[in-house]
Parts: C-alpha cells; structure tokens; sequence
C-alpha cells in the first residue's frame, strides 16, 4: 500500500537528485500497482460468472455500441431507432449521451489498427475497470495539487481505486456512462486546480475540453457546471479575486459552453435552462470584477468609490430587471424535474412518481454512507478540517465540493457516486497527516525544523545539516526568530516517543488493512452480481446459477417474428433490446410518461380493458417477471404499485390505487386480496397455472410468503407462451381477434364447455426449444 | 419559437454592454472617439447617482482616467485593447442584428456571438497575462508562452464555433 512512500529517511539513496529520481520511479511504481489494484477488484463478477454485460442501462449502451460499430459514426449520430417505444420510435443520436460509445468504438478501432482484434463485447465490460484505474491516477493528480505532502496523493489514489462507493458503479460489466464519467469528473476538476493556480488560458482550455467530454458522457455534468462557477463566486466574495481566476474561468466558460453545446442532447440548454444559469451569472460577475480593477488601478481611490457606487447600482439595476424579464417571459426553461426532487426530496413522489419509482432516486440510509466508505466518512471531516487550516485557492474548492457533494449524496443514493472522490481526497489528506507526523522515525529536532520551516519531502533536506551541533543550534534558531509571530499561529509541534509513534502507526495500519477487507468484501458480496444472472447456493455450498431472464430472452429470439412487440413493464426494455433484439414498447428511458402509464393500465386493468390497449399497439407477447416459486422479490408484484401509480397520474378515474389494497390497508394476493387486484391483468399472468405446480390448496407464494387461492386465476384474451426453468419470466401472446367474432370471454366458455382437455397443457410451447 | 429563442442573451449582454459604457474612453484606438464617448458614460453614470454628484465631477473622473491609461499603458496593451473594442462593438452588432431581425438560424447566431465573446475574453486573458502590472501573479509564464496559450485557446475555439455553425 501506500504506506510505503511516506518519508524513509534511513535509506541513504534517498537523499538529493537519486533521490528525487528514486522517489520518483517508486511513486510510478506504486501508482502503477494501485491501477492493477482497482483494476483487479473489479473483476469478481468475471471470474464468478462470466463475461456479460450487466443490469439494464448498461444492455442499452452496448447495443448503441455495437450500433456505432457496425453503421459508422453518423449513421450513430443520425440514428432513428424504430424498435423501441413501439409506435412512436425514439430519435436515439439526438437523445443520448454518446461519449461512452464513442470511447469504446474508438478504443475497439485503435486495438483493431494494431492488429489486436477484440470482441467489442469484451471491450464493452472490462472499460469500466480500466478506467478506474485512470481515476485513481486523476486523483492522484487532483491530491497532489492539494497537499504538500507526497504520500496524500497515493494514499487518495487507493481510496479511490478500492472504495466501494466509486466500486459500486464500476465493476467488469456494469458499462454505463458513470464508467468513464467519474474519471472525467475528478480529471476536470484536477485541470481546473491547475489552470486556478496557474493562471494560463492551457489548462483551462483543457479544462473546458475535458469538460465537453464529460458533457458528451454523462448527465451529471450540471454538477461541474455548478460547482466551478459556486467556487470562482466563493473567491471572488472572499476577496480572493485575482487575474488568474478571471484568465481561467472566463477561458473555461467560453470554451466550455461552446463545447457542451455540440452535443445534440444538450444543444441550446446551456443558455437555456436554469441549472446552467449559475455558470453564465458568474461569468458576468467576473467581468464586471475584472473591470472594477482595471478601472481601480486607473484612478485614484475617492473617485473609484464615486464611480463603483454608480455603476453597482447600475449594473445591479439592469441585472435584476433583465432576470425579472426573463422569467416573466418564460424564457430560461424551469428547473427540471430531477432537479427538484434534489431540493424537496417529497417533491417526486408527488409529482413525478416515474422519477420516484427508480430506486436509485431515494434518499440515501445512514448505514449506506458506512457501506461505501467505511473508515473514509470519518477521516473526511478531519480532511475537510485540514483544508481550512491552510486555506488557499484550492482548499476552498475541498471545502465547497464537500459541502455540495454531502447534501446531494444524502438526498439520492445515485449521488454518493460525486462524493466518493471528494471523500477519498479528503480522507487521504488528513491521513497522510498523520502518517508524515508519527512515521518519520528520525529525532524531533528534525521534526520541529521540518513542520516549522518546510513540508516538503520530509526529513532528508534537514537531514544533510546534521555536521555538528552547532550548526544545528544556528538553524535552529535560524528558523525560530523569524517565526516568533508565526509561532503563536501554528505552535511547534512534535512526537518525541518512539511508543506512541509505534502505536498510533501500527493502529493506522490495522485500520487500512481492515479497511482493503471490507472493500473486497463489498465488492464481492454486495456489488459484483449482473442481475441478469442470479446465482444461489446449494446446500452442500456449490454454486447454483439461475440463468431464466437470458433462457426467456433467448427463447424470444429464436421462436418470435424479428418484429414481433413486447409488451413488458419500462425496466426490461433495454434487456429486450439489447438480448431478444425485439421492438419493446416502453423502455428505461423513460422520456414519455403517458406511454409508460399506457402499459401500467394495460397491466393494471381488466382483461377487457387490456385487451383493445395492446391491440392498439400491436402487441404480439406480453413479458412479466415473476419470483414467486423461487423467492425472487424484485419481480412485477412487487413492483406492481408503481404501475398503478403512475397509470392513475394520467387516469385518475379509471385506475385507483385505493382499489389495489383491502379494506385494512394491505396489499395482498392471497384470498383476501381485493377483486381489482385479482382481475388486474399483471395479477393474472403472474399466477396463471401456478397452483397446478402444488398439490391442491397448497399454492404459496414465497416472495409474499401467503397462500394463494385455491382456483387460479382464467386467462381470456392471452395464451401462455413460455415460462422460464424457475418461472422468473413468464411469456404470453396476446391471442388474435375470434374467428367467428366472438369476444374472447364467450369463446373460451365455449371450448371450455367442448374441450375440458386443453387446459391442462401447462407448458405448451416448451416443445418448440428444440435445440 | 423565434421570440423566445433571442431573449437568453440578454443575460450574456448586459457585463459586456457596460463595459462597453466604460471602456470605450479609455481604450478607444482613434482619437475622434474619445470625443463624444466621455460624455455619454458621464450621463449615464451620472443619471443613477445624480443625487450624490453632478455631471461635471463624472467627466472629470472619466477625463482622469483617459488620461492615465494614455500615459501609464504599453504599446502592445494598447493594441491588445483596440482589438478588444473592436470585439465588443462587433458583439453588439450582432446583438443588435438578433434583436431586430431575428435569431433565425439560431446555430449560426450563437456560434458568431459566442465567437465574439470567447475571443474577447480570451484577448483580455492575454493581456492581463502580459501587464507588466500583474507579473506577480504570472511568475511562471513567460510573454511567448501566453501568448502559445492565446493561440491554442483561440483555435479550439474556433473550431467549436465552426462545428456549430451549421
């Protein structure tokens, strides 16, 4: 670990140029170790189960991926997809984020030009390790400008590479945009440090590229955008304005904003909407600064006073009528609705209830924040602390990023992504800290200089002026007398017994060990599972894997017309898209609530009901996911409310959610459950023939743990198609219109009363699976 | 649609429209402007603060001022700076043009203006770099350096606004 690099003033190669040099390749070195590190942990899921893509959005961006790859870049960037959102079709250039696929097109055309071909698919679900391995490279960067000390910077750069927080949305397979987002995110802020510091219209042109990147990756980029600018206004009210945040700031916005507006999806929302605004006022402040101080070194001081009191009225006066003017208007868009729900965390569930349904937009549990940083979250206020001590420039940004990135990680679970760097930074300083006072073995004279004169590299520099005695007592009070005021700041301060060196080293160094075990642990237990694959464990401890959503979806592929539409609730959209490649009707992208609310009244309805709703959208097979034979709690019951839910937002009087629950409040299936539930369409799916696999009465249900009704429910208008192993999917076809024009209720009382037989076929099309 | 579409400059403009206000005397290249200018930003400023001073006392200021940027500012400051008027009156222009005649390929007019006021600001970015004034902000980087900078910032800019024009 990184322990290794704090100052090691015994070895005696460690001293001048070798020294530095030395210093240097190990620093390459362990940075280099801590990539494979990140790299390595991320690979679990791999290694247990192979190489797939995982959970949903990611399905989605592989098949863009695999698009791009095959049609070129502008067939990508023109790209109408007519095989999701079934009638509608979705313009998909115009409405995603493409720098994830371009990256991975780009790096899949780079490995075939040097004559390494890779299976894009393969390239797909190990880019997120690789780039983990960048971010803890970038916060290596974005530490090292923070501390003095040498040893932040890599301790930074393991947190991040291990932390579970940044973990959880990396491993081998999870291809989404926080893949490569999170890298970008600390690298752009690591430029911004630099071009503050600096002052060169470079780094902040690279700070404005780095950040058109991050635009064309991820939606999370409004957190940059905010964040930059809320710092340059923090400066500038701290009196900290100075020419080289005027130079980086304004070459950042103009740049910058040019550069988020190539991306289609993002076009003219950066002048548009209100989450931009704040860059854009702050860019208007800063001129206004800069000028104050042109025209300030101009002229003497009464007449500036006389001249800056006019024009802040001025300004000040026009600023506020414009504002009031374009809000008057309507023309800067309202904050959106995400957006909302990050100040009133109510706000969704009222409003929004799609946006309250995701599960990655509820507030975050306290245990959660434990979870993910385990040792990080109480080092990090000891960090943030360390940063007001010697605060410049770069230490407000720590500060500020903390802040912001606490409350947003408190109020959506998703966000605990942006404070994972702030944290690891963070805890690395305070750490490194402590690690620099209590390692250094040498004597405390050594020390006292050190801390009191200089915190560069350590001990060594100090370490040549030990001739003599004498020379010492002169340094010494060298470094005294012109301290005696700094002194009373900052007192001298050193660790003079070996034991208690030993003991807080030794203690620091369980705490990181544990700290690797609980990350492994995390990674392994908690984060490495695809969620496509399901694995259990037999009794005698070997795996089990339970593989029904790739046998249902491959079932769909090889029995099912090319064009046949799957009607199935917006979470398995991308699944079907990207496995069964067949047209869905809604999708996890979920831009058009009244169709998704179309679906949940077809789930949620009568048969009757249902039935002229999917031969509306010409549906061909109806998918629900159903875990109660094997005890898999995230199926459609269990979602089932949502449905209902966001289907009232649009038919407040046809579906009710009332209707759902019993008279005492409850939400049942079993015989109690209410007779809206029991005729709802996703209810009948769900349990149809599923008692013919109990003996009678005993039907259970061991999700909801209750028993189900004795006569299971009758299926008019769909025939059951295919059921998985496990029954996890269960797939229907939605039966065409009766030959002889009866309704599909007469027809099938019809039969029934000719052919008692048909209905014990429980698994019909299972002969079909021929191979 | 096109009404709305112009209206959200107006907050980008009123930093860059004041200062027009008040750069113009002081750094106007030819001699004939500084004539008239003076006495517009006197009744403006003076307009809003008529209570606290009179006319006379904003013109002095504003001849003061003039007159110490003539005396005290570089050559090569003075020339970065004209270039500057010239990008803020072709900005307002270009304001101007939107207001009046519509924003119609709305592309092509974001990614003029923003031209304009991406070069300005990365002008003035050069020139602070280069005063003499702020060399101890600016140890580390040397005439020619900032001056590379300016060229690479102005070329990525460009290219965005090319890209975008459409």
């Amino acid at each position: 670990m990184a322990l290794t690099d704090s100052d090691n003033p015994a070895s005696f190669f460690f001293k001048g140029e070798t020294g530095r040099n030395t210093r240097g390749l190990l620093r390459l070195i362990i940075l280099c170790t801590i990539a494979a590190a990140a790299v390595a942990s991320r690979l679990f899921s791999v290694i247990r189960f192979e190489s797939i893509i995982h959970e949903f959005d990611p399905w989605f961006n592989f098949r863009a991926t695999k698009y791009l790859v095959q049609h070129g870049f502008y067939a990508f960037w023109d790209w109408f997809d007519d095989r999701t959102w079934h009638p509608l079709g979705r313009v998909t250039g115009g409405t995603l984020y493409p720098g994830l696929m371009v990256t991975s097109g780009s790096i899949y055309h780079l490995l075939r030009f040097l004559a390494m071909p890779i299976d894009i698919r393969n390239i797909c679900v190990l880019l997120a390790p690789a780039f983990s391995g960048l971010t803890a490279f970038a916060t290596y960067l974005f530490t090292s400008e923070m501390s003095e000390s040498p040893s932040a910077g890599l301790l930074a750069a393991v947190f991040m590479g291990i932390a579970p927080g940044y973990i959880s949305r990396s491993v081998a397979g999870s291809y989404d945009n926080e893949a490569i987002a999170i890298f970008l995110l600390v690298y752009t802020f690591y430029l911004w440090i630099k071009a503050v510091k600096v002052g060169s219209i470079m780094w902040g042109a690279l700070t404005a590229l780095f950040y058109g990147y991050m635009v064309s990756a991820w939606g999370g980029y409004v957190f940059i955008t905010n964040l930059l600018p809320l710092h340059a206004f923090v400066l500038i009210c701290m009196g900290r304005y100075s020419p080289r945040l005027y130079v980086s700031y304004t070459t950042w916005y103009a740049l910058g904003t040019l550069a988020s507006m190539q991306i289609p999806f993002v076009g003219f929302l950066p002048i548009r909407s209100s989450d931009h605004m704040a860059a854009l006022g702050v860019f208007g402040l800063i001129q206004l600064v800069a000028f104050t101080e042109f025209v300030r070194y101009q002229l003497p001081t009464k007449q500036f006073q006389t001249l800056l009191r006019a024009s802040v009225f001025l300004v000040f006066g026009g600023a506020f009528a414009g504002l009031v003017l374009l809000t008057l208007s309507g023309t800067i868009a309202p904050w959106s609705g995400r957006f909302y729900s990050l100040w009133d965390t109510g706000y969704a569930k009222i409003h929004i209830p799609i946006i309250a349904s995701v599960s990655e937009h509820q507030p975050t549990a306290w245990p959660a924040f434990f979870f993910d940083l385990n040792m990080l979250i109480w080092l990090f206020p000891a960090g943030v602390y360390m940063c007001f001590r010697s605060l410049k420039d770069e230490q407000v940004f720590i500060v500020i990023y903390a802040v912001l990135a606490s409350y947003f990680a408190g109020v959506m679970v998703r966000l605990m992504l942006t404070l994972t760097p702030v944290v690891c930074v963070a805890a690395a300083m305070a750490l490194s800290q402590i690690l620099d006072t209590f390692l250094v073995a040498s004597s405390p004279e050594d020390n006292s200089t050190d801390t009191s004169s200089s915190k560069a590299n350590g001990a060594p520099s100090t370490a040549n002026g030990s001739a003599n005695a004498n020379a010492i007592k002169d340094k010494l009070a060298a470094a005294f007398s012109p301290d005696t005021l700094r002194s009373t700041k900052s007192p001298v301060v050193g660790i003079y017994s070996y034991l208690s060196k030993s003991l807080i080293a030794g203690a620091i160094t369980a705490y990181l060990l544990l700290f690797v075990l609980h990350c492994t642990w995390v990674t392994s237990n908690a984060y490495s599972s695809p969620s496509v694959v399901l694995a259990s464990k037999l009794p005698d401890g070997s795996q089990h894997i339970i593989d029904d959503y790739r046998e249902a979806y491959y079932w769909l592929r090889q029995n099912t017309a090319p064009t046949a539409k799957v009607m199935a609730w917006w979470d398995y959209g991308y699944q079907i898209g990207g496995m069964a490649d067949r047209p869905t009707l809604v999708d996890n992208n979920t831009w058009n609530n009244t169709h998704i609310a179309t679906v949940g009244k077809a789930m949620s309805s009568r048969e009757e009901v249902s039935y002229p709703i999917m031969r509306q959208h010409e549906v061909d097979y109806v998918l629900v996911v159903f875990g109660g034979l094997l005890g898999y709690s995230g199926d459609d019951i269990n979602k089932f409310l949502w449905m209902v839910r966001i289907a009232e937002g649009i038919w407040p009087d046809e579906i009710k959610e009332r209707d759902f629950f019993t008279s005492r409040g409850e939400y049942r299936v079993d015989d109690e459950a209410t007779p809206t539930m029991r005729n709802s369409l996703m209810y009948k799916m769900s349990y149809y023939n599923y008692n013919a696999l109990f003996p009678a009465g005993q039907a259970t249900d061991r999700v909801r743990g209750s028993k189900l009704p004795a006569a299971g429910p009758e299926l008019s208008t769909v025939e059951e198609a295919f059921t998985s192993e496990n029954w996890i999917i269960r797939i229907y076809k939605v039966k065409d219109l009766d030959n002889l024009g009866r309704n599909h209720q007469e027809a099938g009382a019809f039969e029934k009363g000719n052919k008692r037989k048909k209905a014990g076929k429980r698994r019909g099309p299972r002969v079909l699976r021929v191979e | 649609m096109a009404p709305k579409k112009g209206n959200p400059s107006p907050a980008a403009i009123p930093p860059s429209s004041t200062k027009a206000q008040h750069i113009t005397p002081s750094s106007a290249g030819q001699p004939t402007k500084p004539q008239n200018k003076p006495s517009s930003t006197a009744t403006s400023s003076a307009s809003t603060s008529s209570s606290i001073r009179n006319a006379q006392d904003a013109q002095q200021i504003a001849v003061g001022m003039w007159n110490n940027y003539v005396d005290k500012t570089p050559q090569r400051v003075k020339l970065l700076d004209a270039f500057m008027v010239f990008l803020l009156v072709v900005g307002v222009l270009q304001f101007v043009y939107c207001v009046i005649a519509g924003n119609y390929p709305f592309n092509a007019f974001l990614s003029g203006f923003s031209a304009t006021v991406g070069q300005f600001v990365l002008t003035a970015s050069l020139r602070i770099q280069t005063n003499p004034e702020n060399k101890a902000d600016f140890e580390s980087i040397s005439h020619e350096r900032a001056f590379a900078d300016f060229v690479f910032g102005s070329m990525i800019l460009h290219f965005f606004c090319v890209n975008f024009i459409n």
